[in-house]
């Protein structure tokens, strides 16, 4: 065994939080305020009386019964939010700068429940408690706030148009914008969503994702209290069919959708027919490349938490880990420890790194996977099966001597299993790491300038990482080349999505300069 | 008398209060009845030189302030923009109090004091460079950062507004400041600088030195520590500030100066409805406004009919004491009283006529009559220099190209307006005239969103809206090599 000096770094988080302090103490059985549909401001139950359960992953009991929202809920929720669209409605004629001023009391509102929220996407999700309260919340009251900004900063352009004209551009809020949003990261998808589509100007009808419906639904209320009018945020519960009414309704202006590349290519077709405006984001397979040059306890600290993060459910997770053939072995052993050590449990405690996966069909599809690696001659380096308990518990797991062609070396797994590939040329580990049908994220970690240089232009993602992995600003652009997805969010990039240009020109008399 | 608590004196530098080195002291005057307020620490040279360090040492690179993400900044100016609004009503006492404008009035300015900040706010961390495809094997990128120390120098008319003008592009920027506030009105600067300090700015960020335009003024614009001079004020001090700005170093500076600007009425307004925009353009702030709407152009169809409506508007103007529901209050102090009455005496003996007004009220404060003087020629001295008093000037005019010449016939160049439902009209005259800000059937409309500056002598750079960050930042372009065959 080979013995090197491996320094305990402090676990390495997704690169939201900042204090190192203790979050305040968590409440373990929130209370569940809101399980309806929530259309202009007002809850209401499905007009068919059908609902459905959500349940807590860390034990598999039932949370609470939530409303499902149908097609002639989603008829009424568009309606509004149409009507809240309307030229001459409190929201088209407010001053941009007072949507800014809602956006800011509703980033104010989450902020004072923070704690309560907290531990409400923990219950619902099985995400630690400490990344819910630093890292979720955290981010999205940023988030929110960093539109809130943009609100009265959307500039058209005046164009110097040949002839005796005078042209300009207006940017105008696209309009009635579907918004389908996944379960690992509840929150924070609904505000990455909610904050530039309000923003522009834009009304919404939200469908949160079955398996985490609760703090989307708190967050419709606090909408509610921060004053924005009636239809401007419509928040509707439910399952695909659901989103799928969306996605149809021929008053639904743009769809945004977070979820699988399979769901969104349904949607890319379901959108067509009406040439909705659509943005994607959706899986990756994302490959994270070592070099030999690196501080190898700190690359092996930040690829384990590449994909272990949030229990491996991340979409621009570090699933490939590519170690020059110079360090792999050293590399490995590491990993295989770390991941050893990485505490599972409940989510609540203190202490715990990794909480269960979401559901059943989850963490099947997982320990499928892992199978298939064993089958396919993957060497397993650590876990490789369910961990015990109730609660859709995975123990955190290692293959080395993985090939591109083995299944967990291309299928998303979305799961707590880390691969580590083996290669010797910087040309080949390139074309490896572009050779997937995704292209959401990548990242390298090397000293030299040149070598980092090289690596940015190559690799074909939307989004590259030298030296850090799970990096979001607010003010950073976040998306997927190829079928990742489809636009950017974030950063002032995200705007573009929920803007529609309309350019003007009048004749004038005369013409000067 | 309304009592109002003057709380902070001294001079402001690395969130702490001191008196000035000298341990001298000015006055400031109430010009309602021409009475001390209060003393104020006079800032000069050695105190000017500690507030530059200060903002010297907050802008070390590895400073709090440099080193404290962008979008924390803006979180401070939220802050300071809820600390202001919070406190509006006894900011706007103390306002009315030092430079006599209506209470109501000073607190509406409070709140877009406020709305400023929070603009700039959220632009904190919206600053963007670029990456540029340029020739060769490079990469090539362009950042954009603050820069550096600036001074602020600001004036009396608009004391709450102008800190926050200054104050709030620098600090979305990253920079430090040293801002002087006018002699005649430092209270409410010392004021918010106190809420600076209450809001979380790290020491040193923003500092504020009563005191001289001649003595701290000077100091400033001539300090080799000094990157950036931003000044509000005459156009005659701006001439001043630009020479000093090259002496010792080669100081940025913009300038907001004078303006004579003109409000134009065409045949086919409403007359009613354009007297009284062209009223509110003139009287605004006691006409104590940089881009007032001094020369109000009217066309010969309807000239008589307005003439007769601006007089019936002016002498029911209401003027009085500020703290009580009038329009108007006095005007800033002994000097600029004595100016305006001068102004009026040269035009009754240049030969326009006095419609309404025309003489000052009462013995005690420095108040004037709104005064409308008719038959203006352009060649008065009242239409071509800058009054800054409550007096509107109405001339005639027959055709566009005309008043389109004579409107650009000044070396000033702040705003201009047109009152006509015209659009080929109104568009051709936004293009032709040339004046920083245009406004058509409407009048002195300033947001937070809008850029505002002069053309010629009225100034150099904008305030406001995106335009307004741009000069409190530096661009740097980075060129790195990246070889385009690697050999590895």
């Amino acid at each position: 065994m080979l013995r090197s000096v491996c320094k305990l770094v402090q676990a390495q988080k997704a690169n939201f939080a900042t204090a190192a302090s203790a979050a305040p103490a968590p409440q373990t059985k929130p209370e569940i305020l809101y399980t309806g549909l929530f259309i202009n401001n007002e809850w209401v139950k499905s007009s068919d009386g059908k609902t459905f359960k959500t349940e807590n992953p860390a034990n598999g009991q039932v949370i609470a019964e939530v409303q499902h929202a149908n097609k002639a809920d989603v008829d009424k929720a568009v309606k509004a939010a149409r009507d809240a669209f309307k030229l001459g409605s409190p929201w088209r004629t407010m001053d941009a700068s007072e949507r800014g001023a809602l956006i800011n009391k509703l980033a104010d509102l989450i902020e004072r429940d923070r704690t309560y929220l907290a531990s409400l996407e923990t219950l619902d999700n099985g995400k630690p408690y400490k990344d819910s309260y630093f890292g979720d919340l955290y981010a999205s009251i940023k988030n929110l706030r960093y539109y809130a900004g943009w609100a009265d900063k959307i500039h058209g352009n005046v164009l110097p148009a040949d002839g005796k004209y005078f042209a300009y551009t207006r940017h105008e809020p696209v309009g009635v914008c579907g918004q389908i949003i996944p379960w690992n990261f509840p929150i924070l998808m609904a505000a990455w969503k909610l904050g530039p589509a309000l923003a522009t100007g834009c009304t919404v009808v939200m469908k949160p994702a079955e398996q985490t419906p609760l703090t989307a639904l708190y967050i419709a209320q606090l909408v509610k209290e921060a004053g924005f009018p009636p239809g401007v945020v419509n928040m509707l519960p439910g399952y695909g069919d659901t989103g799928a009414a969306i996605v149809d309704h021929p008053d639904v202006d743009k769809v945004a959708f977070t979820g699988s590349t399979e769901v969104g290519k349904l949607i890319q077709r379901g959108a067509a027919s009406t040439i909705k405006r659509i943005t994607l984001e959706l899986g990756g397979k994302s490959p994270n490349i070592v070099l030999a040059d690196t501080d190898l306890p700190r690359a092996v600290e930040a690829a384990h938490n590449a994909l272990f993060y949030n229990m491996g459910q991340c979409c621009c997770a570090g699933s490939r880990t590519f170690v020059e053939d110079k360090i792999y072995d050293q590399f490995v052993e590491l990993s295989a420890e770390r991941a050893n050590r990485r505490v599972v449990g409940d989510p609540f405690r203190p202490d715990v790194e990794q909480g269960p996966q979401i559901d059943n069909e989850q963490r099947d599809k997982i320990l499928q996977l892992i199978s298939s690696g064993s089958r396919q001659g993957a060497r397993l380096a650590a876990g490789g099966g369910a961990a015990p308990g109730p609660g859709y518990f995975v123990q955190p797991t290692v293959f080395c001597d993985v090939t591109d062609d083995m299944d967990i070396a291309k299928t998303e797994i979305f799961g707590p299993v880390q691969q580590i590939l083996k290669f010797s040329q910087f040309d080949e580990v390139v074309e490896r790491a572009n050779n997937s049908e995704y292209g959401l994220a990548a990242a390298v970690f090397t000293k030299d300038l040149d070598k980092a240089n090289y690596f940015v232009q190559r690799l074909r993602a939307g989004t590259i990482w030298v030296n850090d992995y799970n990096v979001f600003g607010n003010q950073v652009p976040f998306g997927g080349f190829k079928q990742s997805g489809l636009g950017r969010e974030n950063g002032p990039y995200g705007l573009r999505n929920y803007l529609e240009v309309k350019a003007v020109v009048v004749k004038l008399a005369d013409k000067n300069t | 008398m309304v009592k109002v608590d003057v709380k902070y004196t001294k001079l402001f530098i690395n969130n702490e209060w001191v008196d000035a080195v000298s341990k001298k002291t000015f006055p400031t005057i109430n010009p309602q009845d021409e009475t001390v307020i209060t003393q104020v620490a006079e800032g000069d040279k050695a105190d000017i030189d500690l507030a530059v360090a200060a903002a010297k040492k907050a802008f070390h690179r590895y400073s709090p302030w440099r080193t404290m993400d962008a979008s924390q900044r803006g979180l401070l100016l939220l802050k300071l923009a809820e600390l202001l609004e919070s406190q509006s009503r006894y900011l706007a006492e103390l306002e009315t109090l030092d430079c006599g404008k209506p209470v109501k009035q000073s607190e509406e300015e409070v709140y877009f004091s406020a709305s400023v900040l929070r603009y700039y706010a959220g632009k904190a961390d919206k600053i963007l460079g670029n990456t540029i495809p340029s020739d060769g094997e490079v990469l090539t990128f362009t950042m954009k950062e603050p820069v550096g120390v600036c001074g602020q120098i600001i004036p009396w008319n608009y004391p709450i507004p102008m800190m926050s003008w200054k104050i709030a592009p620098a600090l979305a920027a990253g920079c430090t400041v040293v801002l002087k506030p006018a002699e005649q009105t430092p209270l409410t600067a010392l004021a918010v600088a106190a809420l600076v300090k209450e809001a979380g700015f790290p020491p040193g960020v923003v500092n504020v030195v009563p005191g001289y335009g001649a003595t701290a003024g000077g100091a400033l614009t001539h300090h080799p520590d000094v990157d950036k001079i931003a000044f509000t004020g005459s156009t005659e001090v701006g001439r001043i500030i630009l020479g000093a700005a090259s002496a010792v170093n080669l100081k940025r500076v913009t300038l907001e100066l004078g303006g004579k600007s003109p409000l134009v009425v065409f045949n086919d307004a409403d007359v009613e409805k354009a007297a009284q925009i062209a009223h509110a353009a003139a009287f605004a702030n006691a006409g104590q406004c940089c881009c007032a709407g001094t020369r109000t152009y009217v066309q010969s169809g309807i000239y008589d009919k307005f003439v007769k409506k601006a007089a019936e508007i002016a002498e029911k103007r209401s003027v009085g004491n500020p703290f009580e529901d009038v329009q108007q209050g006095p005007q800033i102090d002994e000097e600029m009283y004595k100016k305006v009455l001068n102004y009026i005496v040269a035009g009754k003996e240049g030969g326009a006529r006095c419609v309404a007004g025309g003489d000052k009220v009462g013995d005690k404060g420095y108040y004037i009559k709104p005064t409308v003087f008719a038959d203006v020629q352009d060649d008065m001295k009242i239409a071509r220099e800058e009054i800054f008093g409550p007096v509107q000037s109405i001339l005639k005019f027959e055709t566009f190209d005309e008043v389109v010449d004579r409107a650009n016939d000044t070396n000033y160049g702040l705003a201009a307006g047109i009152i006509t439902n015209d659009i080929t009209v109104a568009m051709s005259f936004s293009k032709h005239v040339r004046a920083g800000s245009i406004w058509i059937n409407t009048y002195e409309h300033v947001t937070t969103q809008t850029p505002f500056g002069g053309f010629k002598d009225s100034g150099l750079g904008r305030e406001l809206g995106e335009d307004g960050i741009s000069q409190y930042l530096e661009t740097k372009t980075i060129t790195m090599h990246v070889p385009k065959k690697p050999e590895f």
